[in-house]
């Protein structure tokens, strides 16, 4: 207890409140290469899952290939990857990438494979052409599945960029690094319990978006008794490891 | 159907009278974890668990073996925090050790830094029971590393000629070497270098090479008997005002390691150069040779015995 105690202290003591390895300017730059990694990995996994949703075609593709990524040891990529570019903001970019495409992805085609066959199928009735059912029926709908994807990624990727530093990159890592190599266990906490309430903070934000985006529609039609109610019926509000239930 | 209960009942026992026996042979040796198996006469060498420590001892441990003593070996404990408190207890007899390093984990408010000053006072520092022998001339310590273009183009010579650096210097190193006592205030407080920080945790290890060889940073934190040195033409530069703390190699001994073996081993330590280090580093590392294949063939190189 003495420990944590200590690890609030130094988090709230004036003297680490400034400077370049001030705990602003280490949250700022966390906080900077985290949104930077999910922005990216958006851009690549949102159009890519929204495709093999859309057509039906490439999942288990991509699904082997994502989930081979996955398995990769994020520190293990990071020094390959900057024995490659050097140290700098490069490689810990491009392995938290690798980190954070797979549950976007399988949130962005999960969103889109959720949405009931009959509901496409009346969509595509009423004379709406493959991009409207695409924007008006798959997008909405399945935003509750891509919202927790991103959930998921995020939290992983806030997590993960404490790795950032040990290639000079900034970052929260800063504090558990210096923490460890010099025996000060509570800036070592410290800087864990920033990542921590980071984390938290993100998961905060993502579960009240998920709330805020889900149609009108979706929520009223939700039945609550999952054992009579067939899968897929409604949109489920989840992380995509939820699919299903 | 009797008989065959009694028949069942015995092989039961005689199972468990056999598991017993077992069990109680196992408690009468004496404690697997207990290194203290070795005849009494012989010599307990031990290293860190750091492959040019490693070295060291084998090349004791050889020199020794071939005056007739006995040794046991007792490689890669540990780091300092492990294995000093067992040579304090006596558990260990002739250890490499680093000057400098020792000194400050004897006595952490020390001022000495130059290989002098350190051995000095190192050999009132260590408790009783234990002294250290001739240190050799051969040290492995932090150092300000630069490339050896970047060197000739600016021309320097020692940590101090930095000052004639008209580009911005890049210092890069473990995050604490920041707040290290040889750190960039230092630089700037003492030769009014001016320098911004770039933090790689690999301890001087290949990302900070290769930061170096690219340029990204001017001045690498690497050991000095680091093989990548040599092998990446990179320069340690001179620190003749002992910035950093001198760690030349020392071997500690117990008492039981009397006159004869104690001469031997100052014969080893007075032999091994500094060029001698890096190489024997650079057959571990670059060539991925055991300790035992290095050792042999150092001392069969400098013919000592």
């Amino acid at each position: 207890m003495n420990l944590l105690v200590d690890a609030f202290a130094w988090i709230f003591d004036p003297a680490h409140q400034a400077g370049a390895n001030g705990i602003p300017t280490r949250l700022v730059q966390h906080l900077g290469i985290s949104l930077l990694v999910l922005v990216v990995a958006s851009a690549i996994a949102i159009p890519v899952g929204y495709l093999i949703g859309h057509t039906g075609k490439g999942r288990t593709l991509a699904v082997s290939l994502t989930g081979g990524f996955r398995s990769l040891p994020t520190l293990g990529l990071l020094i390959i990857l900057a024995l490659w570019l050097g140290v700098g903001l490069e490689a810990p970019l491009i392995a938290l990438i690798v980190l954070a495409v797979p549950p976007i992805l399988a949130g962005a085609y999960s969103g889109f494979e959720a949405v009931d066959r009959r509901t496409i199928d009346a969509a595509r009735a009423v004379g709406m052409t493959e991009w409207q059912i695409v924007s008006k029926v798959e997008v909405p709908l399945g935003l509750p599945l891509l919202i927790g994807g991103l959930r998921s990624g995020t939290l992983q990727i806030i997590a993960t960029a404490t790795l950032a530093d040990y290639v000079g990159a900034g970052g929260l890592g800063h504090f558990i690094f210096v923490g460890q190599k010099s025996n000060d266990y509570p800036q070592m906490l410290a800087g864990s319990l920033l990542v921590i309430a980071l984390a938290l903070l993100s998961e905060g934000i993502f579960a009240l978006l998920q709330k805020l985006v889900v149609p009108r529609g979706v929520v009223a039609n939700q039945n609550t008794d999952v054992r009579t109610s067939s899968p897929r019926r409604v949109a489920v509000v989840g992380s995509p490891t939820e699919e299903r239930k | 159907m009797f008989t065959a209960n009694i028949k069942k009942g015995r092989i039961v026992a005689s199972v468990i009278a056999v598991g017993a026996v077992v069990a109680l042979a196992g408690c009468s040796t004496s404690d697997p974890l207990d290194a203290g198996s070795a005849s009494t006469d012989s010599i307990v060498i031990g290293s860190q668990d750091y492959y040019s420590s490693e070295i060291i001892a084998e090349i004791y441990a050889q020199a020794l073996e071939a005056n007739d003593y006995t040794v046991d070996r007792q490689f890669r404990i540990g780091q300092r925090e492990v294995y000093l408190p067992e040579i304090k207890a006596g558990k260990i007899d002739l250890f490499p050790e680093y000057t400098g390093s020792l000194l400050q984990a004897l006595k952490p408010d020390t001022k000495a830094t130059t290989s002098d000053e350190v051995y000095t006072e190192l050999e009132s520092a260590l408790p009783k029971g234990l002294r250290v022998l001739d240190k050799s001339e051969a040290s492995d310590q932090n150092s300000y590393t630069v490339t050896e273009a970047y060197a000739k183009e600016n021309k320097l010579t020692d940590i101090a000629s930095l000052k004639n650096v008209k580009t911005p210097i890049v210092v890069g190193g473990n995050a604490e070497l920041e707040t290290r006592p040889y750190g960039p205030a230092t630089l700037k407080e003492k030769y009014g270098i001016d320098t911004t920080f770039q933090s790689i945790e690999d301890s001087g290890g290949p990302l900070t090479v290769k930061a170096l060889v690219d340029n990204t940073i001017q001045l690498g934190n690497i050991y000095t008997a680091d093989p990548n040195i040599k092998s990446n033409n990179l320069v340690a530069l001179a620190d003749p005002d002992g910035l950093f703390v001198a760690d030349n190699i020392v071997p500690v001994a117990s008492t039981k390691v009397d006159d004869k073996a104690a001469g031997i081993i100052n014969k080893v330590s007075a032999a091994l150069t500094e060029e001698d280090l890096v190489d024997l580093n650079a057959q571990s590392v670059n060539d991925q040779k055991s300790a035992e294949v290095i050792a042999k063939a150092w001392l069969d190189d400098k013919k000592l015995f």
